[in-house]
């Protein structure tokens, strides 16, 4: 009625059969986030969100300036200006220099070609090198080494006090997309629809110096690579723009695994043959990747899909999670997945298992892409061809947070302390746990009220 | 607002103003007089029905030397006012019983013409034939040309409620004060020059005479002088004494000790001061002092230049000349501050003395609520700064100009002398009221007080001596008021330390800033102990004139407040007054039924049922320490230690009257002047200014229509109630902000700030609006723009409840409770837009207090123990919630958001904003339709 009165929806009419998004009403019992802080200070789009211990985080952006907050409070730590064009990269990096005490450090790197490192705990400017040839658009901290690496047309290697250790050759002019550390002292980097290995080795001459070299180059992307990212010491995953999902051996870079196009009939045969159609490229696209130790989650163009590394199958999937790509995913502890997508929404989904029985209609969230939970005969046809005693999985919804207003590039998950979520608003976002919120200020309360020795007055 | 509305339920409001909603008349056949006699402005509620005005007015009259006593002007100055009240009369009446010595003149032993700077005087008086009360303020104002160069001039508040002059004794007193230190002011100023120009002109006929004196000599050399000659010699003598008289004269006026209201508002530009304390620091030197000396002149530039005239050796009998009038006398600017300033106090007092007290009672129990009353209060009137400050500033300044005089000196005295003078002025007040509490320590605060006061006696009494002289009869019985909060031992050992009688009084001088409260005229009596006698003789004893003292009912009185708090009076005044005191005994006597109720104040809670039993009685402290409010007692004590200072007893009168005054509303009640009985029109009390007034009242009506119009008012008052931001949505902006207005009363404030409502958007809104508002009236538009509106509109649906005032549907929540139903019934009886509003009023601060110990109750939000679950504490507080408070359903939500409310702004500190939370809950939302 609404959606009449104040003319339209969430979705326009129009697009409602058509769409297959799933949709959650006003009632999120199981969705804790019922508390919000707009965090401002940006003034472009933010894109990075790090954290830097257990309550603070930084955010960078297009605006070139990086940002420290207190997770709890929202409050604004520091404000970190000293790049003049917007971020490409950031990592935390924390330098222990023999002493007992942490240093918190975050690197930058920015399109104006520099790279900055920056003191959490004063909120100043370490060490800035401005002498690189392109820009980073990648780092990675190799903390074991005490080293970091930067990626872009070539790869470099960098100690704590921003000391240029060793670099590789020109790679490509379009640089280095991702970084990946792996065992054996080596990284993977995508270049392109490359991957290649690099092993770092210390040098002869020097305490600290290393060298690096090309291992191997792997070639079997047929597109570029969009994202890699480490499952455990054995395997990492890599995901390219068309919708390749490659599983490689950390040690003899083999691959252990491929899906390919999972998003259509090789998987689900019974997908009618226009909605593959209707895929473009960009709609398939890996935009990034997650794991935990038994699966690899992926956020491919509008979906999610959960991909189990032993059954080195799709074992869940939403393939309409989002109205727009799915920019970020991550998998949280309790069983949830959370994605934001372009579309400016956070989603919360929980892998829920469900122990098939013979006959029985597929629950909705599976096949959930053929409309609104009907169970029909496709579905049965797909489930029976699994085996009887594999439990069957699905992605439920369990919550929407509603904030942004423009695509949320990523998030942060802080367990407790709520999730941080930035976008191309501006604005940064912290999303509380209201109950969790208001007994602490009720603790606060009575802190304050003690300290005012008001309690006593009381008897 | 904690006021029972039932009490103001009979005030009439003029609903002209908002001609939407008002109602048609009822036709003249079908209403029934409410009061027999009802007339212009009578009202059943008149004590006095028999009196012969229809509203409270102030008169000011004069005691003319040519014409005897005579009206001058009324406030309101409105013919209707005074009606057939006969103000000649009443003037003679108020003239007759002024106290204050004015002498002038060349007392015994003194060269010179002496000024006396007088102090008010402050007298009730009472006439029952009349029907007429007055509290009558006297004062003496300085004219060169008139007899002795005073004009007694008095300011009396006529009303027709003896109990209404009684009990706002103290707030009358203080903004008379402030009227009165006003025109005296300019009147100095005035005099000043007044006295310059004559000294021009004497300079100038004595240069003439001078000349004509050495040309006669000249032109006779016969060797002996001529009568002719003679007499001009004469003449020259006498204007060159003239001169010096005047050149005294000027700089007694210039030494006036400016002791307060120096930087008040009555002296709002800045060379007005700075002058003036040059004309003070001028006299440091009395030497330098002669204004005819060029050097002196130049600060005085603002002068039109003077062409001096020729001073005729006799002047014109008094009875020829035409004496100045009150505006001459007085500086213009001074004069109209003086008529607003008592305009003021005009709106302030009107209405109802019961409406009065009940509004000040529920101010200063509004001002304890600390902790919750920024919730649905407009908290910013009750944070006006306390009034000790305002006088620090005044006595800062005019001490300063006493400080020039003490550089000489030493350097030394300067800060005893300002915190002496400062702690004096600040703490008589409450001694003498709390005095069975505060003994213990307010005699050591008022011995340092007394301690460093004798040390400054030889610095003030050498620099004030010249100057101050019998007049200070007056403030020395405000020192034995205002000792009389000392113990007795203590005044009696701080009295035979000082050096001289004239050194007493000079201490007293200046300790007597704020001892004004010291009511009693009659004292006046005992202090003439204290005047040298040869002083003695000259003071008229104008209270055995008094002819009505003895025989009438309403004779002269005098607050027994003060007297009954201190009725061990020190022996001093107390010997003393024996003397005369047979007059001043038999008008205090005569108010039994007044005296009667005090003393049991102070123990008599308030009704908790808000149902007022007995009559409101001003405000006192002590019923906020003895359990009024079980709940806010422990804690507010605890909160503001300062509550329980003494000096917070003065301080929330203070606060409460300064707050009243704030209450302008001139617009309106200049229109109301018409209306029938608008002598019982509340006086706007609470408001921080017209416009607030008005939009409280507007805000009530269109509540009560909103109610009794939408069917769905419940739902949408819950959302505001819960911290759900509620949008307006509607094309025609009128109608929008009128909504809004109209739901504005139910939102809760977030901080101390504006309330948290935006009444036109136009632009489509994002979550921080949320944040920020909570309350928001958009515009529907039928542009893309519009569009876009309502694509966030929607997008953000969950945080909203949506009023559409086009359909006249609402999106919101579903509501269950009991609270919006009893806030809320659109069958409610109440008629009145205000009524309504305190009806509000009065069940939101209910919630308050339900939230208020839902959030401070300790057990319901930490475990009792180390090992007790958390679920046993969410069980415990629900139970609480529902149990306790008796609250259904999502009433607790309600109070579960404004406890929120009040944790939050609890633990903010007060340096930082804070970032604004926006809490929410997903629940699904309903449409309802009318």
């Amino acid at each position: 009625m609404l959606r009449w009165l104040i003319g339209g929806g969430r979705e326009p009419q129009g697009l409602a059969e058509k769409s297959s998004v799933q949709t959650i009403g006003e009632e999120q019992i199981q969705n804790p986030y019922t508390e919000l802080l707009v965090l401002k200070g940006h003034q472009d789009i933010v894109r990075f969100l790090v954290q830097i211990d257990d309550c603070r985080f930084a955010s960078a952006g297009d605006d070139g300036i990086i940002f420290l907050w207190n997770a709890q409070t929202g409050e604004k730590l520091y404000e970190l200006h000293g790049h003049t064009q917007k971020i490409t990269a950031i990592a935390p990096f924390s330098s222990s220099d023999g002493t007992e005490e942490r240093n918190d450090l975050i690197i930058t790197a920015s399109a104006d070609r520099t790279v900055i490192i920056w003191d959490c705990a004063s909120g100043r400017q370490v060490q800035k090198v401005s002498c690189l040839h392109s820009t980073v658009k990648c780092l990675t901290v190799l903390q074991r080494l005490n080293v970091w690496l930067s990626g872009g047309s070539d790869l470099c290697v960098w100690n704590g006090k921003l000391d240029l250790l060793c670099k590789t050759s020109h790679l490509t002019d379009a640089g280095v997309s991702a970084l990946v550390e792996l065992p054996k002292n080596c990284v993977a980097a995508a270049v392109g629809k490359e991957l290649i290995i690099f092993r770092l080795s210390a040098s002869n001459n020097g305490s600290e110096g290393w060298n690096i070299l090309e291992v191997k180059r792997l070639v079997d992307h047929e597109d570029n690579i969009s994202s890699l990212v480490s499952v455990n010491d054995l395997t990492f995953v890599t995901g390219s723009h068309i919708g390749e999902l490659i599983v490689w051996d950390a040690l003899d870079w083999t691959k252990q695994a491929s899906e390919c196009n999972f998003w259509d009939s090789s998987v689900h045969p019974d997908v009618q043959p226009e909605i593959k159609l209707s895929q473009s490229p960009h709609e398939t696209s890996v935009q990034h990747l997650a794991s935990d130790e038994e699966c690899v989650f992926a956020a491919v163009g509008k979906g999610i899909y959960v991909y189990n590394l032993q059954m080195k199958r799709v074992i869940a999937c939403q393939r309409a999670a989002h109205d727009s790509s799915v920019l970020h995913i991550e998998k949280l502890p309790n069983r949830q997945l959370i994605s934001c997508s372009e579309d400016g929404s956070v989603r919360i989904w929980e892998l829920r298992e469900k122990q098939q029985l013979p006959a029985e209609p597929v629950p909705t969230g599976f096949f959930n892409m053929w409309g609104f939970g009907r169970a029909n005969k496709q579905a049965n046809q797909a489930a029976k061809k699994m085996h009887e005693n594999t439990p069957v999985y699905f992605l439920e919804l369990v919550g929407d947070l509603i904030g942004h207003s423009s695509a949320v590039q990523m998030f942060l998950y802080f367990g407790e302390l709520g999730l941080a979520t930035c976008s191309a608003d501006h604005l940064i976002i912290l999303w509380k746990d209201g109950e969790r919120e208001s007994s602490l200020r009720s603790l606060t309360l009575f802190k304050k009220l003690a300290q005012n020795g008001d309690l006593q007055l009381k008897l | 607002m904690i006021s029972a509305p039932d009490v103001v339920a009979f005030t009439r409001e003029e609903e002209l103003e908002d001609d939407l909603y008002r109602e048609p008349p009822l036709p003249e056949e079908y209403s029934v007089p409410l009061f027999p006699f009802a007339g212009q402005g009578a009202n059943p509620w008149a004590k006095v029905a028999g009196s012969k005005f229809t509203r409270d007015f102030i008169l000011i009259s004069e005691f003319s030397e040519q014409v005897g006593p005579q009206p001058l002007l009324t406030i309101p100055d409105d013919a209707k006012v005074s009606g057939t009240f006969d103000l000649n009369y009443f003037s003679l009446r108020i003239m007759s019983v002024d106290y204050q010595a004015s002498f002038v003149g060349h007392p015994p032993g003194s060269a010179y013409p002496k000024l006396n700077f007088v102090e008010d005087s402050k007298v009730v008086l009472g006439d029952s034939k009349e029907g007429a009360f007055a509290y009558v303020h006297h004062l003496t104002l300085y004219d060169l040309e008139a007899r002795g160069f005073v004009r007694p001039f008095c300011m009396a508040y006529i009303s027709a409620d003896e109990h209404k002059i009684m009990q706002q004794f103290q707030e009358l007193s203080t903004e008379f004060s402030k009227a009165s230190e006003c025109l005296k002011t300019g009147n100095r100023k005035a005099f000043a020059n007044e006295l310059e120009k004559k000294l021009k002109d004497l300079d100038y006929t004595r240069t003439v005479l001078h000349n004509e004196t050495e040309q006669q000599k000249k032109a006779n050399d016969k060797g002996y002088y001529t009568t002719q000659a003679i007499e001009k010699a004469n003449e020259l003598a006498s204007v060159e004494k003239s001169i010096i008289e005047h050149q005294d004269l000027l700089r007694q006026i210039r030494s006036y000790p400016y002791r307060k209201l120096k930087d008040s508002e009555f002296h709002p530009y800045e060379p007005e001061c700075a002058l003036e304390r040059a004309g003070v620091g001028s006299d440091q030197d009395p030497a330098a002092s002669d204004p005819a000396e060029p050097g002196e002149t130049h600060l005085y530039t603002h002068v039109p230049s003077y062409t001096p005239k020729l001073i005729k050796a006799k002047s014109a009998k008094c009875f020829d000349k035409k004496l100045k009038t009150l505006e001459e006398l007085c500086d213009v600017y001074f004069f109209t501050q003086t008529l607003d300033q008592l305009h003021h106090i005009e709106r302030t007092f009107r209405g109802d003395v019961c409406y009065l007290l009940t509004e000040q009672i529920s101010r200063a129990l509004l001002k304890q609520q600390s902790v919750t009353n920024f919730l649905f209060e407009d908290v910013s009137f009750l944070d006006e700064k306390p009034p000790e400050k305002q006088y620090r500033g005044c006595q800062g300044l005019g001490q300063g100009a006493m400080d020039e005089k003490c550089l000489e000196e030493s350097l030394a005295p300067k800060v005893v002398i300002s915190l002496g003078s400062y702690k004096s002025s600040v703490e008589c007040v409450p001694i003498k009221m709390e005095q069975e509490m505060e003994d213990s320590e307010e005699p050591k605060m008022a011995e340092s007080v007394m301690s460093e006061h004798q040390e400054n006696l030889d610095y003030l009494d050498a620099d004030i001596k010249g100057s101050i002289s019998s007049g200070e009869s007056i403030e020395v019985l405000g020192t034995e008021k205002s000792g009389s909060g000392l113990t007795k031992s203590e005044s009696q050992a701080s009295l035979p330390v000082m050096p001289s009688p004239q050194a007493g009084r000079s201490k007293v001088g200046s300790r007597r800033t704020v001892s004004e409260d010291s009511i009693e005229v009659l004292s006046t009596c005992p202090s003439e102990a204290l005047i040298p006698e040869d002083f003695k003789a000259s003071y008229p004893s104008a209270i055995n004139e008094e002819p009505y003292a003895d025989d009438d009912e309403g004779g002269l009185r005098f607050t027994p407040r003060a007297n009954l708090a201190d009725d061990g009076q020190d022996d001093v005044s107390k010997q003393e007054s024996l003397v005369q005191v047979d007059a001043a005994c038999c008008i205090g006597k005569e108010s039994p039924n007044f005296l009667e109720p005090l003393p049991e104040l102070g123990q008599k809670p308030c009704e908790e049922d808000g149902v007022v039993r007995i009559p409101p009685q001003p405000y006192r402290a002590e019923q906020g320490l003895r359990g009024g409010f079980p709940s806010h007692e422990g804690l507010s004590a605890g909160l503001l230690p300062y509550e329980l200072d003494s000096r917070y007893l003065s301080g929330s009168r203070e606060v409460s009257k300064s707050s009243l005054d704030e209450c302008s509303d001139s617009t309106s009640y200049i229109s109301s002047a018409a209306s029938t009985c608008s002598d019982r029109t509340p006086s706007p009390a609470h408001l921080g200014s017209a416009a607030g007034e008005r939009h409280r009242k507007r805000a009530g009506q269109n509540a009560l229509r909103f109610i009794r119009q939408y069917p769905f008012a419940h739902p949408a008052i819950y959302s505001l109630l819960s911290g759900r931001t509620l949008v307006v949505l509607g094309e025609d902006e009128a109608m929008v902000k009128k909504l809004v207005t109209a739901l504005s009363i139910f939102v809760p404030s977030c901080g101390v700030y504006a309330k948290p409502v935006k009444h036109w958007v136009t632009s489509p809104l994002h979550l921080v609006d949320f944040q920020k508002w909570k309350l928001i009236g958009l515009q529907r538009a039928v542009s893309p723009a519009g569009v876009n509106v309502l694509h966030a509109l929607s997008r953000y649906s969950r945080y909203l409840s949506i009023l559409d005032a086009d359909s006249k549907t609402l999106r919101c929540p579903l509501y269950k409770g009991a609270v919006v139903a009893r806030l809320a019934d659109h069958r409610t009886q109440i008629k009145r837009g205000s009524t309504y509003y305190m009806h509000v009023q009065s069940i939101l601060t209910q919630l308050c207090s339900k939230a208020f110990l839902f959030a401070f109750c300790h057990h319901l939000h930490l475990p009792i123990s180390e090992r007790e679950p958390e679920e046993s504490v969410v069980h415990r507080r629900m139970n609480f919630l529902k149990l306790q408070l008796g609250l259904a359903n999502e009433d607790v939500k309600i109070v579960q958001y404004l406890a929120e409310l009040l944790k939050l702004h609890y633990i903010q500190e007060p340096g930082q904003g804070g970032n604004p939370l926006l809490r929410f809950d997903y629940v699904p939302s309903f449409l309802y339709k009318i």
